[in-house]
């Protein structure tokens, strides 16, 4: 399943990728990309696992970027 | 600007206010250290704020943290002013950075802005205002004047010139009338319509092109994958020199020079900081993508841009993309009749066949002579019987069949031989014509380094390959089956990037195969979109070469961008470790670098449109 969102306050483009970096290993995930400069965030996981993925995937954010808002 | 930008104008200001505040109080050390502090706090409290957070949660190599402890260990080391004026570099360098990157990005989704919010639907004869994405297929469409085209859809009714460069990048307004089809993002500059739409809002031009747009920076290109691994061992490396610089000398000296050597430490902190680097690349992909969206050319991917730079071999399809298919004259040869004769005769007979070279004949020649009998066969031509004579048209082999006496040698060209009572009596050579600016792009592409170009046709090698040959590909392979053009693909891929133009309608697998698969014409085609990489929305073969162009364009901003960051830092590395280059240069080696290399990227969306057409 794939989820498009708005990711906003990211600081620099390098704190970007080491947040896409970080939710590519997460288990369940096919493919994570973050565009810091059209501030996209497409998530596409697992349909049973996506739900979890998001969650820990908010954490990733959270904890590399305090600022940071995601919203779908 | 935004109110975030707003209060950080205002934050700078009265910084820089109390900044020089404490440099009049002179000797008074109360005023000067209230006056220093207030303007630190002022200008820095988040970043050393957002530094203290992230430590928390062990993250200690971010920016933040790098400014707050560089800008701090000044002051420590007695460098007051410097460690402020650091803070307050820093803030002004982000500011800059945060409004060029809105700026960038609000550049590309002015499409957006182009976007209608309301459309005008007649429902039970009553005209009603909803929203875009109520309006559902076969509902219809109001546009007056003035007004966008919200929906793609079919005009049932008025006439109007409407703007289409949101779509095609064509300055020149076209006309529409009933019938043809409207594609969202179009403006209606006169007169009134009404059309069906024929899509949902979500499945339109101008919605397809936005997502792809934006979606188009997720896929990098090697030089973006390039920098973020260079990143990641800079920066590691670049703090440990730091730790160095600040104890090796200590262990050597002792506390004499601590200070000193402390000092060039920070600098290193500051200079270390990899997101100069990082955001240098993909914002001229970036500036390069919203540059081709302004001739019509949706580029799906920065990988792409990388890969048209250096494309080696370009194949073309043939009819559609090259030449238009429709064949006109282009030399006569007679045998007792005049010219004029020959073809008014030629094209009255051929005017009863179906044929698609006889068609092109019937509409070339006048074709008024009444015609007694007339026999098609097939594959070969027609027999017909005018004023009591028999008349022969065809092809050679029809000719030979029939016994012809007096046929003249064998031509390369597409020919309709035309006989009388058996004799030979002419033959007139057709060529299928070429498009519109077909030489000027085949040179363009020469110009720019592209080694082979090749047209891939399924159609006979007769037919237009002189007119081919003249316009200066290299090869023509003819009589391929869409199998074969994938397999002709795979044979040029070992000499380098193969790009491939086509319609996108039956080329799906070849534009698939090749490293970068171009559709031309393809406004409004879904197919196509779905199937290249690139896209060409206006059906002009202009494009093939612009995009070319601009590709190497962003290449160059690109790797100036790269050089440049890259650059600097190591030049404020060298001479910050022998003590030349001080807190200024590290702050602009990351914040000074990151404006540049943004304005550098903007060049490519700010620059007007060369050689218009």
């Amino acid at each position: 399943m794939k989820k498009t969102g708005k990711i906003e306050n990211l600081c620099c483009a390098h704190c970007a990728a080491e947040i896409q970096e970080k939710i590519a290993k997460l288990d369940g995930v096919n493919e994570v990309n973050i565009s810091f400069i059209t501030q996209k965030f497409v998530l596409d996981a697992d349909d049973t696992q996506i739900d979890a993925v998001l969650k820990q995937a908010k954490k990733i954010i959270k904890k590399v970027e305090p600022d940071c808002v995601l919203t779908f | 600007m935004t109110r975030k930008n707003k209060i950080t104008v205002y934050r700078i200001g009265v910084s820089a206010l109390m900044f020089v505040l404490s440099l009049l109080v002179g000797q008074n050390r109360i005023l000067f250290w209230i006056f220093s502090c207030l303007a630190y706090l002022v200008a820095g409290y988040d970043v050393v704020m957002t530094a203290l957070r992230k430590l928390l949660k062990g993250r200690a190599l971010d920016e933040n943290f790098l400014m707050s402890i560089a800008s701090i260990g000044a002051m420590f080391t007695g460098e007051v002013h410097e460690g402020i004026f650091v803070m307050l570099f820093y803030k002004v360098g982000v500011l800059f950075e945060n409004v060029a990157v809105a700026r960038s990005r609000r550049s590309i989704t002015a499409l957006l802005e182009k976007m209608p919010d309301s459309v005008t639907v007649l429902r039970d004869g009553k005209e009603v205002v909803v929203e875009p994405d109520e309006v559902q297929i076969g509902d219809e469409i109001i546009v007056k004047p003035g007004e966008k085209v919200a929906i793609d859809g079919e005009i049932i009714e008025g006439f109007a010139a409407m703007d289409t460069s949101a779509i095609t990048g064509e300055s020149a307004p076209r006309e529409y009338g009933a019938g043809d089809e409207v594609i969202s993002g179009f403006v209606n500059l006169n007169g009134s319509i009404k059309f069906r739409a024929n899509k949902v809002f979500s499945d339109s031009t101008i919605c397809k092109i936005l997502e792809m747009v934006e979606n188009a920076t997720m896929k990098k290109a090697k030089t973006e994958h390039f920098i973020t691994k260079f990143a990641k061992v800079y920066t590691p490396i670049v703090v440990a020199l730091a730790a160095l610089i600040a104890i090796v000398p200590l262990c050597i000296g002792g506390f004499s020079q601590a200070s000193l050597w402390l000092h060039r430490a920070f600098v290193f902190l500051v200079v270390s900081c990899p997101c100069a680097l990082v955001i240098s690349v993909p914002l001229g992909f970036f500036g390069g993508i919203g540059k081709a969206s302004r001739y019509g050319i949706l580029i799906k991917g920065s990988n792409y841009i990388e890969l048209l730079s250096r494309v080696q071999t370009f194949a073309f399809d043939k009819t559609g993309t090259l030449t238009s298919g429709k064949f006109s004259v282009r030399n006569v040869l007679t045998n007792g009749l005049e010219e004029s004769e020959l073809l008014r005769l030629a094209g009255s007979v051929e005017k009863c066949s179906a044929h698609k070279l006889a068609l092109a004949l019937a509409q070339y020649a006048c074709s008024d002579i009444a015609i007694e009998t007339f026999e098609e066969i097939s594959g070969l031509g027609v027999s017909a019987v005018v004023d009591g004579k028999t008349i022969l048209c065809g092809s050679r082999k029809l000719m030979e069949l029939h016994g012809v006496a007096a046929l003249p040698e064998k031509s390369t060209a597409t020919c309709v031989y035309v006989a009388l009572e058996n004799v030979f009596a002419g033959r007139i050579e057709l060529e299928d014509t070429l498009r519109e600016n077909a030489e000027q792009t085949i040179a363009a592409l020469r110009e720019s380094g592209v080694k082979r170009i090749a047209v891939l046709t399924g159609d006979h090698a007769e037919n237009a390959k002189d007119t081919l040959q003249r316009l200066g590909v290299d090869a023509v392979e003819a009589g391929l089956l869409p199998t074969d053009k994938v397999e002709k693909i795979e044979g040029y891929l070992p000499d380098g990037v193969v790009a491939f133009v086509g319609d996108g309608i039956n080329d799906a697998p070849v534009l698939g195969r090749a490293d970068v698969g171009i559709a031309m014409g393809a406004m409004g085609s879904d197919v196509a979109i779905e199937a290249a990489d690139v896209v060409l929305l206006d059906d002009t073969l202009c494009g093939v070469s612009d995009v070319v162009k601009i590709s190497k364009q962003t290449m160059r901003i690109v790797k100036q961008n790269i050089v440049f960051a890259i650059g600097v830092k190591f030049i404020v590395l060298i001479l910050g470790s022998i003590g030349i280059a001080g807190m200024w240069e590290a702050v602009f080696a990351d914040v000074g670098v990151s404006v540049i290399a943004i304005l550098n990227s903007m060049r490519l969306i700010l620059a007007k449109r060369d050689g218009d057409h």
